[in-house]
Order: C-alpha cells, then sequence, then structure tokens
C-alpha cells in the first residue's frame, strides 16, 4: 500500500512512539512570534530550562503588533528580540525586515518539502503549500519544540481533494478554499490532513498555494499539503541552487514527498471549480459561504487587504488592476498591509502603492495587526468590513463589528462600490 | 495532577471558538492570571452572562461538537484554568485546543452526542454538578436529585499528560 504526503513525512521524521496512536517527531523548523513565543520563553527560563535545541532551525519574527503600540506589546517584542539574541537564533527579523510569518518565512526559502514545521500560530498550515507538514500548535508544544526538536502528534488521516477545471474570471485561490470549506464544514477536517491535487492546483503560484493551505484550519485541517512539482522547484531555486545540479534534479529530490498513486486515503473529494463563481463569506464561521451574486450589495465600512491569506505580491496586483484608475466610494475607507518589507517595496516598484494610494488606501506596514482585532484597523462596534483574511469570528476584528471573507479582487471591486461587488465586471 | 469535577457550566452550541473564549486583544497579557477576568467575555448564547456566578463557579465546561477551534492560543485553556475550570466534555474538539488542554494537564473528554444529551438535561439543574474520574475513564453527572454516570475514553498519552501534569517535563527528560 501507497502512503500520502504527511505519513512519507511522519516515517521519515519518526522519533518514537510512546504510546500507541501517538507519534513523537524530529522537527526540521520551529517558527516563532511574539504573541505565543514570549509565555513560553518565561516558562522555560522559571523551570530553569532556557535552552534551544538549535539555533538554526528556528526562525523568529515580530509581526502581530508591529511597531510596538504600547507597553505590552513592547514588552513582548522585548522578551522574544532578547531570547533570539541571548540564544544567536540568526534568523530573527526585527522592525524593517519583519512581516507577516507565513508570507515572510516562505519568502525567504526555510521551508522545503518533507520538512516538519510547527508554530504557535492556528495558520501554519500555510507552509504545506511546499509539501511539508506544517501544524500550528500551542504554547506548550512550542516549548517542547524550541527545548528538544520534537513536537507529538496523533497520526492525522488524509483526504484528498482533486481540484480539476479552468478558475473562471474572477475566481482565485481564495474562493476555491471558502468554497470547499463551505463544503466540509468548520470540522469537516479534524484530525485530517487536507491534500490537494488535480490540474487547478497544478496551475497554481505557490502563493496561491499557500492561500488555499493558509485555511485549511478553518476546516478544521492539521496542515494543508500540496505536491511538490516544478512550481514549488523554481520558487525555491535561489535558495537551494548550491544543493542541486539543476533545477531538474531538485524535483526528483523533492518528488519523493508526492503521494504515492496507491495511497490510502479517508475521503477522496472532487472539486470542479470551472463552476465557481466569487465566494464570500456571510456568518461568524468560514464555512457560511455564499457567492457573490448572493452577496452583492450588502453595505460596508472598511475595506482591509493583506494577511497572511492573501497579502502577497499576486494579491496586490490583483486587487491593483481593478483599484487602477478608481477611488474608494466615499461611505468606505480601506486599508493596505502588504505582508512583507519585500512584498511592499516591490508593489513600489511595480507602481502598485501608488494605485491603491490614488484610490485612497491607507497603506500600512506589514503587521497582523487588524485582521485579529490587535492594532492598524480595527472594528467598531456595528462595523463590516470586507476582508481579505482567514477569520470572520463575532469580534474577529473588533468587539461587535461584522467581517466577511473573499479574495483580494472581490474586496478591490467592493471598495470602488463601497458595499460587497463583483469583480468579474472590471476584469 | 490536577483536580477535576464540581459545578457545571453548559454552553450548549457547537464551534465555540478561542476567540470566544479569549479575545485576541488579550493575548498582549504577560501572565496567565491577567487573563482571568476575560473568561467568555465574547460569547453571545441566550441566557449566558460570562460575569455572572454560573461562569464564577464552574468547574467543569460541559458543550457540544468542534469546541475550541480557531486559534492555537493556549491562552483558551489558560483562561479556564485560572478560573479554576479544568475539565471540557463536549462531542469534539478542535485539535490544537485539544491537545493544548491535555498539554497543560487538563482534561478535553468527548463523548457521544446521546450521552451529552442526557447530561444537557441537566442544565436548568441549579445543583447540577460532575464528578470525573481520569483514571477509571468515567464521569458522573448530579442534579435535581438524579445522578448518571458515563464512561470515556481519552488517548494513553493523553492520559499520561493529565498524570504528569503536563507535556514539558516528560518531554526534557525522554528526548
Amino acid at each position: 500500500m501507497g502512503k500520502t504526503t504527511a505519513e512519507k513525512i511522519f516515517d521519515a521524521h519518526l522519533v518514537n512512539e510512546p504510546f500507541p496512536g501517538t507519534k513523537v517527531l524530529r522537527l526540521d523548523a520551529v517558527l516563532c512570534h511574539e504573541i505565543t513565543t514570549p509565555i513560553a520563553i518565561d516558562d522555560l527560563i522559571r523551570r530553569g530550562k532556557d535552552r534551544v535545541f538549535d539555533p538554526t532551525k528556528i526562525k523568529a519574527v515580530i509581526d502581530h503588533v508591529t511597531p510596538s503600540k504600547d507597553t505590552k506589546t513592547a514588552t513582548q517584542a522585548k522578551i522574544l528580540r532578547d531570547w533570539a539574541r541571548r540564544h544567536g537564533i540568526k534568523d530573527f527579523f526585527d522592525i524593517g525586515a519583519n512581516g507577516v510569518c507565513h508570507a515572510l518565512f516562505p519568502e525567504r526559502g526555510f521551508i522545503r518539502p518533507g520538512y516538519t514545521v510547527i508554530m504557535g500560530d492556528s495558520h501554519t498550515c500555510t507552509h504545506g503549500a511546499f509539501g511539508a507538514f506544517a501544524a500550528g500548535i500551542g504554547t506548550t508544544d512550542l516549548e517542547v519544540g524550541i527545548l528538544k526538536g520534537v513536537c507529538a502528534f496523533r497520526q492525522p488521516k488524509t483526504i484528498k481533494f482533486n481540484v480539476n477545471g479552468t478558475l473562471p474570471k474572477g475566481v482565485y485561490a481564495k474562493d476555491v478554499i471558502l468554497h470547499i470549506i463551505g463544503k466540509i464544514g468548520v470540522n469537516g477536517a479534524t484530525d485530517r490532513v487536507m491534500e490537494f491535487h488535480g490540474a487547478t492546483i497544478d496551475g497554481m503560484t505557490m502563493e496561491s498555494r499557500m492561500t488555499l493551505c493558509n485555511m485549511a484550519i478553518e476546516a478544521g485541517g492539521t496542515s494543508g499539503i500540496c505536491q511538490p512539482d516544478m512550481t514549488t522547484v523554481d520558487y525555491l531555486w535561489p535558495f537551494i541552487q548550491g544543493e542541486f545540479a539543476s533545477k531538474e534534479a531538485a524535483l526528483a529530490d523533492y518528488s519523493q514527498w508526492r503521494a504515492d498513486a496507491d495511497a490510502e486515503y479517508d475521503q477522496t473529494i472532487e472539486i470542479d471549480v470551472a463552476v465557481l463563481e466569487p465566494t464570500i463569506t456571510f456568518g461568524y464561521k468560514p464555512d457560511q459561504v455564499k457567492t457573490v451574486s448572493e452577496m452583492a450589495g450588502t453595505p460596508l465600512d472598511q475595506i482591509y487587504i493583506g494577511s497572511c491569506t492573501n497579502g502577497r505580491i499576486e494579491d496586490l496586483r490583483i486587487a491593483a488592476g481593478i483599484l487602477k484608475g478608481h477611488k474608494l466610494a466615499p461611505n468606505v475607507r480601506g486599508i493596505l498591509s502588504p505582508a512583507t518589507p519585500k512584498v511592499q517595496q516591490q508593489a513600489m516598484h511595480e507602481g502598485l502603492i501608488d494605485i491603491f494610494m490614488e484610490a485612497g488606501f491607507c497603506v500600512t506596514n506589514p503587521t497582523c495587526g487588524a485582521c485579529l482585532g490587535m492594532s492598524n484597523g480595527v472594528l467598531a462596534e456595528g462595523e463590516v468590513c470586507a476582508s481579505t483574511t482567514n477569520r470572520n469570528f463575532m469580534g474577529r476584528m473588533g468587539k461587535g463589528g461584522m467581517v466577511h471573507l473573499m479574495s483580494p479582487a472581490t474586496a478591490a471591486a467592493s471598495a470602488i462600490e463601497g458595499k460587497i461587488a463583483d469583480p468579474r465586471k472590471y476584469l | 495532577m490536577k483536580t477535576f469535577g464540581g459545578p457545571v457550566l453548559f454552553l450548549d452550541r457547537s464551534d465555540i471558538n478561542t476567540d470566544e473564549i479569549i479575545p485576541a486583544k488579550y493575548l498582549t497579557e504577560i501572565t496567565k492570571e491577567d487573563l482571568k477576568p476575560y473568561i467568555l467575555e465574547d460569547l453571545k448564547l441566550p441566557g449566558f452572562d460570562p460575569n455572572g456566578p454560573k461562569t464564577k463557579n464552574a468547574r467543569v465546561i460541559v458543550s457540544r461538537a468542534n469546541f475550541g477551534c480557531g486559534s492555537s492560543r493556549e491562552h483558551a485553556p489558560w483562561v479556564f484554568e485560572v478560573n479554576g475550570i479544568t475539565a471540557v466534555i463536549a462531542e469534539s474538539f478542535a485539535r490544537i485546543f485539544r491537545q493544548n488542554m491535555f498539554n497543560c494537564g487538563m482534561a478535553a473528554i468527548e463523548l457521544p452526542k446521546a450521552d451529552l444529551d442526557l447530561i444537557f438535561s441537566h442544565a436548568s439543574d441549579e445543583d447540577a454538578t460532575m464528578s470525573i474520574g481520569i483514571e477509571a475513564g468515567t464521569l458522573t453527572m448530579n442534579g435535581g436529585g438524579k445522578q448518571k454516570t458515563f464512561s470515556f475514553e481519552i488517548s494513553p498519552f493523553d492520559k499520561a499528560l493529565v498524570l504528569a501534569g503536563g507535556w514539558v517535563d516528560y518531554a526534557d527528560q525522554k528526548y
């Protein structure tokens, strides 16, 4: 019997099985940010265990609230910064170099096919886009990861998604994943890996694959996983060209992590994207989705473009393509938060920042900020936000606020009209 | 090992998420104790008051499917812990929340819907309490002059974490 990608990664990283059903895995990357790591650091110090298993495998960034907004957030940043210095963690990204973790770390080439990756952040599943097993974990698991380079998991079953068809105009990876979550529900993939296959995924950029895998957790998934291919190799090539004689050699090596044709799946779900429309959430759960036709006209107060879901250069290009020559409707405000400094700089070079600013958008530095209601665009009671982020829980972007999740294209069209609008008429 | 059992707080809804358990704006707190006043602050349920006596007195939460979905924040189990709640009983849990509970030496116990329906029939009993035996794998619901015992299973690893009081020292010794 063949194996799924996750099964291959589990087998290759297995340290032991301390109890039936629980596998302890060796970790290739332990990612850290300033919200969930400082408490882990504090606890390690209290236990007399202020050590790290391997400073080269630990990557850290200040991203959730940056630059710090008050004494508490400044203290969190300081704890992380001091710790990174104390332990010689070279890949530490502070103000000026920092961006949203799940955009920044892949952009730096830290995530490779076959890797095991953990972070004290639920959207760690994003990194499965590279053919890695990447899972969000809590502070205690992070602490053990930092200390020993291991993490315990129940071996997840895998759901195979065969995604086929040509994406219609105005339909993107975000619409595909919102549709999938709507189909299987917010716990449709709990204790499952969501393994994405099919011609549509094969044709997607790494950015789009990250958007797709980013929201696996919104269906309860442990990790989203895409199959490593030449697109993966092309993206990673600047970082791996010293390791391989050619791209073909890299592809041959990475292909070992592709699922076997006779792998056994918990479920196989067919998705035909050709029939999809731009998709938007309407309630307080990410599985409450409707088409743009059903949602058009919904009044808005704020447009937010950014986050680990949709703050990458491809997203900014799509949104700017629609916004070009238009202004924000007078009843709404717009916020653009490019996910990393590189994205921001690239967007400046390409003139995208000009387009956003001429439309009337406020452009912030890269940060998680408003996505989870921490800074830079928190909603007031009763306000409604069209957002390219990943979570629409009640109060998520501010107490009493309402969030409609959508693609950057739909967000841009909605910015122009001041209400939820169909992007297809602008394409 | 922590102690388990006592007055029950009934939260009769599926998909109660981590933002409802502890909103993100409080993630800037540095100590667990500082989280205490904000327990379930954003949860809107008929008859539920996050500051009411039922919340304050609770030692056990009973809820429905997919409890703890959303964020990985361990602040969710912590805000329960500092309020004296060490066990959550539900039809199912989100993976990260469930593991965070056990990693802290707390209990996330799954029961079939039919059992939960029987337990929820005590929701209006002022004297509803539950006793929980982790090693025996049984819990007993008391209230309104009635008593019923249910059996449950937790994985051997999770049981070991509860008995050891958490994962850090265990892992540091073994790995």
